[in-house]
């Protein structure tokens, strides 16, 4: 799980999920608490659904 | 420059020093003087300049089951003969061979403080070991390459003994790894700009800096089912307990973490923050599961929708950390989550 995909591409990670930003990939400040961990839990279950998937080479779930 | 020839020994394996193959790998160092097998191709190269006046074999086993011991009796053996400059191998793609020739090299290089010139192929693991203490010339991966390799290292030992100036570029030998300031009549602003010029217009250049080489890995297969899985964290972004009990540095981390978070159901101001240096950590510094997200993974166990979470997460810091320190890293982490029976393992970085 990360924010700068270009540099997961580059050192080889197979299953990628984008993040929201460098300081806070799994969080955003501007929300509230309660969204903010709603986002997080999101992100986490796309990350679950990426472990769960077969791929054959680099994927980046970006939805 | 003095009529002299400049006097070279050479180091060489059992199965080139022409005792024997594998069978004889237990062979113990020994001493011959003037020039072995490939010895003659070597004396070829230097022709009246220099002279090979002993060889020193060694068999590849023996050296590496026994290295001080074999180290030092290799060793006494070339400082009998004053040697203005060493050469091993060329080693090719053999990894025993490629070890001791380095291994030697660096014995050479720190006690009898003369250069050394080896050869191997790139991915020789006496390269990535030993290429610092050796000027290793670059071989193919087969010893069909020998009528290629000795003249260039020849013609680095007579450059070498001359005194004269030698680069990787023009003596076709790998990186040391070592860097040598000096004037270059542009600035790097000049030289970036042109390089990025040429780089837009479709123009050959060359790069200062290469990129290291990242290697690939096949993709693991997926997990067939999350809910029967026990899912490990691990980060890159430097989150640890609060205070940091493991000094890991801000930048080029020399260690990682490895963090109890057994019955923690939420990462807070009070008690976990970043170490990393490489991003402003005022946000992860509020609420670590901004980057390591503990809360949600504990309520996902809780709830089933996982199996379990692992009572411990690694962490690092990634910023400016060396890829091969990374490698080492992770083969520990992995080795230990293996162990610890995890399925899966999700990475977080920043």
């Amino acid at each position: 799980m990360c924010t700068v995909v270009p540099i997961s591409l580059t050192v080889g990670a197979n299953r990628i999920v984008p993040t929201v930003a460098i300081p806070y990939p799994l969080g955003n400040p501007q929300k509230t608490p309660a969204e903010e961990k709603e986002l997080r839990r999101a992100l986490v279950r796309r990350a679950l659904r990426a472990l769960e998937t077969e791929v054959h080479g680099q994927v980046v779930f970006d939805k | 420059m003095s009529t002299e020839k400049f006097k070279v020994v050479h180091y060489l394996n059992q199965f080139y020093g022409g005792i024997g193959g594998e069978d004889k790998a237990d062979y113990q160092p020994e001493e011959r003087l003037g020039l072995v097998g490939p010895g003659q191709a070597l004396q070829a190269g230097l022709g009246e300049r220099g002279e090979v006046v002993a060889t020193v074999i060694c068999g590849d086993s023996y050296f590496n089951e026994n290295v001080e011991t074999a180290l030092s009796a290799i060793l006494a053996m070339i400082a009998k003969h004053n040697p203005d400059i060493v050469v091993t191998g060329p080693a090719f793609n053999a990894g025993r061979y490629g070890v001791a020739c380095g291994a030697v090299a660096k014995a050479v290089a720190e006690n009898l403080k003369v250069p050394v010139v080896s050869g191997m192929y790139l991915e020789n693991p006496g390269v990535e070991m030993y290429r610092k203490y050796a000027y290793i010339v670059e071989t193919s991966n087969s010893a069909a390459d020998m009528r290629k390799a000795m003249p260039k290292m020849a013609k680095l030992v007579i450059d070498l003994a001359a005194g004269l100036e030698v680069s990787p570029a023009t003596h076709g030998y790998l990186l040391q790894g070592l860097r040598k300031n000096y004037f270059h009549s542009e600035s790097g602003a000049k030289r970036a700009v042109s390089m990025l010029v040429s780089k837009m217009s479709g123009q050959p250049f060359t790069t200062e800096y290469p990129m290291p080489h990242f290697d690939r890995v096949a993709p693991n297969m997926p997990i067939a089912d999350v809910r029967q899985a026990k899912i490990a964290l691990v980060t890159s972004g430097g989150i640890v307990p609060k205070g940091n009990p493991d000094h890991i540095e801000s930048s080029s981390a020399s260690k990682y973490g490895k963090y109890d978070i057994a019955g923690i159901t939420d990462l807070t101001v009070e008690t976990f923050a970043t170490a990393h240096g490489g991003y402003d950590p005022v946000y992860a510094n509020q609420d670590a599961d901004r980057v390591l997200p503990v809360d949600v993974l504990f309520e996902m166990a809780a709830q089933g929708e996982i199996g379990s979470l692992h009572r411990y997460f690694y962490s690092t810091v990634g910023n400016g950390t060396a890829v091969a320190k990374a490698v080492t890293f992770a083969k520990k982490i992995a080795q230990e989550l293996l162990d610890d029976g995890v399925n899966a393992v999700i990475l977080t970085s920043t």
